[in-house]
């Protein structure tokens, strides 16, 4: 008694459910596609590093939202010294709006759902 | 002393990938190279060990009953537990593989006073070893947000679930803190209870070790080590189409994840990890029992030498005669 | 009994926790009390098994054949293609440790290789240093170790200290059930001539006599006849009982100690009167006048050698299908290996009981009923006069044997016989009856008087619940369906429960049937006053 097809078919099962990933993707046609950023044409410099920003800047957002909110400053002074207004809206969405071009290419491509847009608008939007 | 050894196995993995990363810079050797054979080890060790143990076959039916056989209709029987139908064989393992029914059974044996012993139900090791094992599964879920474009709404459900807390402490996952708290059970069971030490091989805590490893990094690269998760991802897709970019300015605790992970993958054919596929064909869960009704064939049976009734009528003749037995041959 | 008697306190002088030092280097003394002897040689020779001569377990040089280390290694790789589950369960345990306090011989002598999954280990460390990577590499960090002839003697000394009563399979997550690791542990010492003689010498009087207890036909008949007697004397009827009857409707088939031994006399008695009072079309048969399978204990294949016998026996006789009597090991053999072994037995009919029509389904391939599943029936549909209060005298608890219930799942039905012959039934713990039932401690060939110690350390846990029933309900009687039971419990209840006699089921139904034309009984089938009856005549 070697039950080989149930065998067989349990692995083939196993591979297909563990790869869902490739089969979703696949079927949808956009495995191969990247975030594609709008970045601004006229700054060279974001008020960090771009490194650092790309893995931390919900850090510095929600730090900003603290020192303002409850402190009543507005001013950051980044690392390299300059100062900017601590703004959402004002500061980080002058250089990149609308947001689809810039926030919600990388956010929706690995599914983070950050609760900004609960209070703020993104003025580029339509 | 064999928690010892494991223990530098696995840090000697870490250190591996640290100075491979930071000091020689093999980024793409650990992103890219390793976990790439990983996968192909695991696939390929994984259909080669299940196959070895499909190439021997069952030759007896020996499921263990654990509870009423179906006889007389009117006696009620236990569908599941002494499965009488291929649904119950299904029920039976569903339970066993989802809830680990026969761990939920444990009792623990106490002697009193040299006179009498007591038992007493025990399920501390089933809910550590159930927390584990389903944090893992949906760890592994939710990590496949990296591997999927578009990410279907059903992951970001269950991962908004998972990180219910979060309105409390950023950044944590119930799952996280739920597996830390398993694996270190699980660790700290096989060191304090005297029984359990004895037994512990080198091995199984090297398995513990590695999984803590793994997780341990995930948590810091989630929460005190950000990294690109962005670029995470596009690395892990373009793994898919064979065309992998590794992110820059990503720091070493990344590539310990990657690389514990790539060699828990690696090492799972070859170790007491195929428990997993294991449980599938084990043949005390997995047959109906109903050996009386059906004839369960053994495909390497062969002849084997009896004393024939003729052999014994003619030995014992005189003697079945006296006693007015009848006989075959008079 | 062991020379020096151990009083239970010494005993249980035991601890559950491990000593410090590792156990992969093999460490093992043969205690007086806690082993088996070797089997004779003349008796592996009867059968044609490999090494035959006299040895002592003892004793340092085991003689063992000039290449034995490759006939082991060889058996084992032999195995591993043959049977799935001995690989798997190789492979796949985690060393959770679920199993350890569920075996009734570490629970009774704290000795840590008696945890199933250290029992396990001592083959599995050969296993992986022989046929896995990591074991051939890393050897003892992977918790390998080379065959010597210190392995050999441990694993005599514990696979013989497991009755292969699957209580360790019940709680293991992944079913991992020890008695097939036993199984093969001892076909594989069997290869190299290491057998035990409580096992051996009844395989050789089977494959012989028909029996285990090597009874010739003339006695077989003459035992039978004394049973007969017995019960004219207590009912005043004269019973029949067929021998080897051509064209017989049943083929009923029992262990031979229901008709040699105490207290399964009482037992055989019952099944005799049973049978005459509903008339059954049946007979025994001389020549397989064994239900039980001590070469089960062995080897499969020696298993198969002499069951064989009992479809052969079918065949000749042209019974239409067979009755099994009381037994636990018999019938694991029965329920799960029979019609592989022997099968297919399409020369009888489907069963049906002749008395109440009931056709029993769950039986209709290999043709073999239970004899609780056919009383069960019988009481079911009223065809028996029943009077319970003729077993009042007891306050008796039921022992499910291992066997029946890991192995076949026989757990209602003896219970229903038994609610309809007594009155006073107790459970005992439910940790402890039904799947969880702890064994008596002496099965699978461990049943021998020099293993004396051993046994009542297995046998404790079962001791230990009857003894709770027999405090918390005044339980005299322990009721089982097994003949090894029958006759290793009374001395280990004597031992640890002295209060509580072994009984089978059938000598309740015996005492409470009521027969047509039956004197007035005054005594119960052994021998004892009926309940109340003694004062009456007092009186």
């Amino acid at each position: 008694m070697y039950d080989a097809g149930k065998i067989i078919s349990g692995i083939i099962i196993f591979f297909i459910l563990v790869s869902f990933p490739i089969w979703i993707s696949a079927a949808s046609g956009t495995i191969g596609d990247v975030p594609e950023l709008n970045l601004p044409a006229d700054e060279e410099q974001c008020v960090e590093d771009a490194e650092w920003m790309r893995a931390n800047h919900m850090d510095l957002l929600i730090d900003w939202r603290e020192t303002v909110v409850r402190e009543g400053v507005r001013v950051y002074t980044a690392s390299d010294g300059k100062e900017y207004n601590m703004s959402l809206t004002d500061t980080c969405l002058d250089c990149h709006s609308p947001k689809a071009e810039f926030c919600d290419q990388c956010h929706d491509y690995v599914a983070a759902v950050p609760n900004c847009w609960s209070c703020h608008v993104d003025p580029g939007g339509s | 002393m064999n928690a010892l050894y494991a223990f530098f196995a696995v840090a000697l993995l870490m250190l591996v990938a640290f100075f491979g990363v930071w000091g020689l810079g093999w980024n793409t050797l650990f992103a890219v190279m390793i976990p790439y054979a990983a996968l192909a080890i695991f696939i390929i060790g994984l259909i080669y060990r299940v196959v070895k143990w499909a190439r021997a076959p069952v030759p007896f039916h020996i499921p263990t009953t654990c509870g009423q056989q179906k006889s007389l209709p009117w006696i009620k029987s236990d569908r599941i537990e002494s499965p009488s139908s291929t649904m119950g064989v299904v029920a039976r393992m569903a339970m066993e593989i989802l809830l680990f029914r026969s761990l939920f059974r444990n009792d623990k044996v106490q002697l009193e006073d040299k006179k009498r012993v007591t038992f007493q139900g025990n399920r501390v090791l089933w809910l550590g070893g159930l927390v584990f094992h389903w944090s893992l599964l949906i760890i592994l879920f939710r990590h496949s947000r990296l591997f999927m474009q578009p990410v279907p709404d059903f992951m970001i459900f269950v991962r908004d679930i998972d990180g219910i807390l979060q309105g409390l402490i950023p950044a944590v996952f119930i799952t996280d803190i739920a597996i830390l708290m398993a694996l270190t059970y699980l660790f700290l069971r096989r060191v304090v209870f005297p029984q359990v030490r004895y037994i512990s091989l080198p091995s199984d805590y090297f398995a513990l070790f590695l999984l803590l490893g793994v997780v341990i990094l995930g948590v810091l690269v989630k929460t005190a080590w950000k990294v690109d998760i962005e670029g995470v991802k596009v690395l892990a897709m373009g793994m898919f189409t064979f065309n992998p970019v590794v992110p820059e300015g990503i720091g070493p605790a990344f590539y310990i994840h990657i690389f514990l992970a790539s060699v828990l993958l690696a090492y799972f054919p070859f170790s007491k990890l195929m428990h997993g596929p294991g449980i599938f064909l084990s043949p005390t869960r997995n047959l109906i029992n109903n050996s009386r009704a059906v004839r369960h064939i053994n495909p390497w049976d062969y002849p084997v030498k009896v004393h024939t009734y003729e052999e014994w009528e003619d030995e014992f003749r005189e003697a079945i005669r006296g006693v007015g037995l009848p006989l075959e041959k008079e | 009994m062991p020379e020096e008697k151990l009083k239970p306190e010494e005993i249980l002088d035991i601890s559950y926790t491990p000593p410090q030092k590792d156990w992969i280097k093999p460490d093992v003394k043969f205690k007086k009390g806690s082993f088996g002897y070797a089997a004779q040689g003349k008796h592996l020779k009867y059968l044609d098994l490999p090494n035959p001569r006299d040895w002592r377990p003892q004793e340092d040089d085991w003689q063992l054949p000039e290449d034995w280390e490759n006939i082991i290694v060889k058996g084992i790789k032999e195995r591993l293609g043959k049977n799935r589950a001995f690989q798997l369960f190789l492979d796949v345990c985690v060393r959770c440790g679920a199993c350890a306090d569920k075996c009734h011989f570490f629970i009774g002598s704290g000795d840590p290789k008696n945890m199933p999954v250290m029992r396990t280990e001592l083959l599995r460390s050969v296993y992986r240093k022989n046929f896995t990577m990591a074991g051939k590499i890393l050897g003892k960090l992977a918790g390998a170790r080379d065959l010597s002839v210190d392995v050999i003697k441990e694993w005599y000394y514990y696979f013989y200290q497991c009755t292969e009563c699957r209580r360790c399979s019940v709680f293991c997550p992944y079913g991992i059930d020890t008695c097939e690791i036993t199984m093969m542990g001892r076909e594989l010492l069997s290869l190299i001539g290491i057998n035990a003689n409580w096992v051996t010498e009844p395989v050789a009087n089977c494959f012989r006599t028909g029996n285990h207890l090597g009874v010739p036909p003339h006695a077989f008949k003459t035992s039978i006849d004394s049973a007969l007697e017995d019960i004219e004397d207590v009912t005043g009827i004269k019973v029949d009982a067929p021998i080897n009857k051509k064209g017989a409707e049943i083929l009923f088939i029992t262990p031979s100690a229901d008709y040699f031994a105490l207290p399964h006399w009482y037992t055989l008695m019952g099944y005799l009167m049973l049978f005459h009072e509903i008339g059954l079309d049946y007979t025994w048969s001389a020549y397989a006048s064994e239900g039980g399978n001590f070469g089960f204990f062995q080897s499969a294949e020696m298993a198969k050698r002499l069951n064989a016998k009992i479809y052969a026996e079918a065949k000749r006789l042209g019974v239409k299908w067979i009755l099994g009597g009381e037994c636990g090991h018999m019938w694991r053999v029965i329920h799960q290996y029979m019609d592989t072994y022997n099968g297919p037995a399409d020369f009888m009919e489907e069963p049906v009981s002749p008395i109440t029509g009931t056709k029993f389904e769950n039986a209709r391939s290999t043709k073999m009923v239970h004899i609780c599943e056919f009383t069960a029936d019988l009481i079911h549909n009223n065809k028996l006069k029943l009077d319970p209060s003729r077993n009042d005298k007891w306050r008796l608890t039921f022992h499910d044997s291992c066997n029946t219930s890991r192995g076949m799942g026989l757990l209602e039905e003896p219970r229903y016989v038994i609610n309809n012959t007594c009155n006073n039934f107790f459970e005992m713990p439910d940790n402890t009856i039904r799947e969880r039932t702890f064994c008596c401690g002496s099965g699978a060939g461990l049943g021998s008087d020099e293993n004396m110690e051993m046994r009542l350390r297995g046998g404790f846990p079962r001791a230990n619940a009857v003894r709770y029933v027999h405090e918390e309900h005044g339980v005299n009687l322990l009721s089982c369906i097994c003949a090894i039971d029958r006759a290793t419990l009374p001395p280990l209840l004597e031992y640890w429960v002295p209060e509580v006699q072994v009984s089978g089921v059938h000598e309740l139904v015996g005492n409470a049937l009521v027969m047509k034309g039956e004197k007035e009984r005054t005594t119960d089938l052994r021998g004892e006053p009926l309940n109340g009856k003694e004062g009456q005549e007092d009186v």
